[in-house]
C-alpha cells in the first residue's frame, strides 16, 4: 500500500518540480506582492493574473498540530503528526513535523523546511522542530 | 439589504425518525422512504399533496438524481426537486431554502427527508472514499490527515489560545450522553464520566475515541409548509423565526480562523431575522461531530464569549436540567450520526421538544431554540431559530 500521492496539474507542476529540488515554492503577486498558498491562476488577495513563483525561505512556526494515533491507512504507521505551519512569507499550509517528539511539540514552535519521499516521483515538504528553541520551548 | 424575512410565516407540521443505530436489511432509500411518509403522517398529510421534496444523498447508495429518485419510488410529482449536498450542514442549509421557496410560491408543502446506512450499508471501496473525501487532494491528504485529525487542529488552537483543557473537552462528550440516557431512541444511552472519556483510545491527540460521534444507518424528515396552512393540520406548528448561512472556507489550511468560526455570522444573521438573541433560547442543538465543535460553537453563537466556552462546558450548564441544554436527544455523540442526514435528528427533537412531546427529556416550558448544524471542517454554517409561537 502507498502513500495518497499528490497529482500535479500543469499549474501546480512547478511547485512539486521544486519540491524535488528541495525548493518550496509559493506564489507572490506582481501586483499586491503578497504571497499565497496553495496554488491559483489568480491572486486570492487582489485576483491579479499576474503571479510569479519564489522559494520560501523554509522557516515557520506550528499554528496547530496533532498526533494521529490512529492512521488513516497502513501506509501512515501511527503515530504520526499532522500540522499546519504558518510560513514566514505568511500563509498556511498542512503539513507533518517529523523526527520530534511528539512531547516537544508546542504551538507557536519555530520549524523549518526539510523533505520527505513520498514516492519516485514525489518529494513532500514537511517540518522538523528547530533543534536550538528545543530547551526553550519546554 | 437584510430585508428577506420569514420569521413566523414559515411552520415545521411533521416530523418523523426512523430507527437508528444499526439497521439491518433496510437500504438507505427505504429507511429515506419510511422517514418521509412518517413525517407526513405525522402531518397528517398524504404523500400526493408533497409539491416540494428536498433530499440528500446517500453515501451507501449514491444516486445521480437522488431526490427524483425517491419522488419515483413513491410516485409523486413535486414542482421543487432537490438533493442538496453540504455535508452536515446541508439540513439546515436546505431549511433556509425551502422557507424562501414556499415564501415564494415555488412549492407549498415540502418534505425534507434524508436517510443513509454508514453503520452497516458501505462496502469497503464506499467507507475509504468516506475516509478520504474531506480534505484537499494535492495538498491536505498526502499527509494523512483522518476526519478526527481536522478537528484535533481546532481543539489543539483552542487550547493553546485559550487554556481550554482535555477535561473541558470531555464534557461535551459527558452532556450529550446525559441527554441520551433520556431517550429511548438513542444509540448509546449508558452515561459516561469526563474520566471515561480521556481513558478511551486516543484517536488524533487531544481527541479521544469518546470524543468522536458515532457511525450509524438511519433516516429522519420533517414537512415544511406555510404558516397558514400549518394552522389547520394535526400538529401544533413549530415556526421557523430565523436562519441564517455563513461560509468561510472548505478546506481547513485555509481557515483564516482555527477558533472562530462561520457559525458567527450564521447566528448573526439568524438571530437578526427573529429579533432575538442567545439569551432567549431556552435550548440549543449544536453540531457535534467531534466535541471541540459544540466549544468553539457555543462561543460563536453567542452562548458565552470567546475562550470561555470550556468554563462554560464546566458549569453543567449544558446538561439536562442546565441553564443551555444542549443536543436534548444525545447529538451526533451519543444518539445517532449516519453522516450528511445527522443534523435531521436535532431538527425533529426541537420540534418535539417545541411541542412538549418529548417525554422524560423535556426541557422545562420551552418556547425558543437554536439549531445549528455545519459541514465540512467548519466551513459552512447554518443557524436555526424555531419557535411555539410565530412571533
Ligand atoms: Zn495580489
Amino acid at each position: 500500500m502507498s502513500k495518497i500521492l499528490p497529482r500535479p496539474t500543469p499549474l501546480s507542476q512547478p511547485y512539486w518540480d521544486g519540491c524535488r529540488e528541495g525548493i518550496l515554492r509559493l506564489q507572490q503577486c506582481l501586483d499586491c506582492t503578497r504571497c499565497q498558498f496553495y496554488p491559483r491562476a489568480v491572486c486570492s488577495h487582489c485576483h491579479s493574473a499576474r503571479l510569479e513563483w519564489r522559494a520560501a525561505c523554509g522557516r515557520g512556526v506550528l499554528a496547530s498540530y496533532t498526533v494521529v494515533e490512529r492512521g488513516i491507512s497502513a501506509a501512515y504507521p501511527a503515530p504520526y503528526v499532522v500540522a499546519l505551519i504558518d510560513l514566514a512569507e505568511g500563509p498556511r499550509m498542512m503539513s507533518s513535523v517529523i523526527g520530534a517528539d511528539p512531547a516537544d511539540l508546542r504551538v507557536g514552535a519555530p520549524v523549518e523546511l526539510g523533505f520527505a519521499e513520498w514516492s519516485d516521483e514525489i518529494q513532500m515538504p514537511v517540518f522538523h522542530l528547530i533543534e536550538d528553541a528545543r530547551g526553550e520551548l519546554s | 439589504m437584510g430585508a428577506h424575512s420569514f420569521s413566523g410565516k414559515v411552520a415545521i407540521v411533521g416530523a418523523f425518525d426512523t430507527p437508528v443505530g444499526t439497521i439491518v436489511g433496510k437500504t438507505p432509500m427505504e429507511l429515506c422512504v419510511e422517514a418521509g411518509l412518517g413525517a407526513l403522517a405525522d402531518a397528517g398529510l398524504r404523500a400526493g399533496q408533497v409539491d416540494g421534496l428536498v433530499t440528500c444523498n446517500a453515501m451507501a447508495q449514491p444516486l445521480l438524481y437522488h431526490a427524483e429518485a425517491m419522488a419515483e419510488y413513491l410516485q409523486i410529482f413535486p414542482r421543487y426537486c432537490m438533493a442538496v449536498g453540504a455535508g452536515g450542514g446541508t439540513t439546515f442549509s436546505i431549511i433556509h431554502h425551502a422557507a424562501s421557496a414556499i415564501i415564494t410560491g415555488m412549492a407549498d408543502i415540502v418534505l425534507v427527508s434524508m436517510a443513509d446506512s454508514l453503520r452497516s450499508g458501505l462496502s469497503r471501496d464506499q467507507a475509504l472514499l468516506v475516509q478520504s473525501s474531506t480534505g484537499h487532494p494535492e495538498f491536505e491528504q498526502p499527509f494523512g490527515p483522518t476526519v478526527p485529525a481536522y478537528y484535533a487542529l481546532i481543539a489543539r488552537a483552542h487550547m493553546a489560545q485559550y487554556g481550554t483543557t482535555a477535561e473541558q473537552l470531555a464534557q461535551v462528550a459527558v452532556s450529550g450522553r446525559a441527554h441520551a440516557a433520556r431517550n429511548p431512541a438513542a444509540q448509546m444511552r449508558d452515561p459516561i464520566t469526563v474520566a471515561d472519556v480521556l481513558a478511551s483510545r486516543m484517536i488524533a491527540d487531544p481527541l479521544h475515541l469518546l470524543d468522536c460521534s458515532l457511525v450509524s444507518d438511519g433516516g429522519s424528515a420533517i414537512v415544511l409548509t406555510s404558516a397558514e396552512v400549518a394552522r389547520d393540520l394535526a400538529q401544533p406548528p413549530v415556526y421557523l423565526l430565523g436562519a441564517g448561512e455563513g461560509h468561510r472556507h472548505e478546506h481547513i489550511s485555509q481557515a483564516h480562523s482555527l477558533t472562530t468560526s462561520a457559525a458567527r455570522e450564521a447566528g448573526e444573521r439568524a438571530y437578526g431575522m427573529a429579533g432575538l438573541g442567545p439569551q432567549d433560547m431556552d435550548f440549543a442543538q449544536l453540531y457535534d461531530c467531534f466535541t471541540p465543535t459544540v466549544l468553539v460553537e457555543l462561543e460563536d453563537l453567542g452562548f458565552c464569549a470567546k475562550g470561555e466556552g470550556g468554563a462554560f462546558l464546566e458549569s453543567g450548564a449544558t446538561l439536562p436540567g442546565g441553564a443551555l441544554p444542549v443536543n436534548t436527544h444525545g447529538g451526533l455523540l451519543s444518539h445517532c450520526h449516519p453522516g450528511n442526514p445527522g443534523s435531521m435528528f436535532a431538527l425533529t427533537e426541537t420540534v418535539w421538544q417545541l411541542r412538549h412531546a418529548a417525554g422524560a427529556r423535556q426541557v422545562r416550558d420551552a418556547s425558543l431554540a437554536l439549531v445549528h448544524a455545519q459541514g465540512g471542517i467548519m466551513s459552512s454554517h447554518t443557524a436555526l431559530i424555531l419557535g411555539r409561537e410565530a412571533g
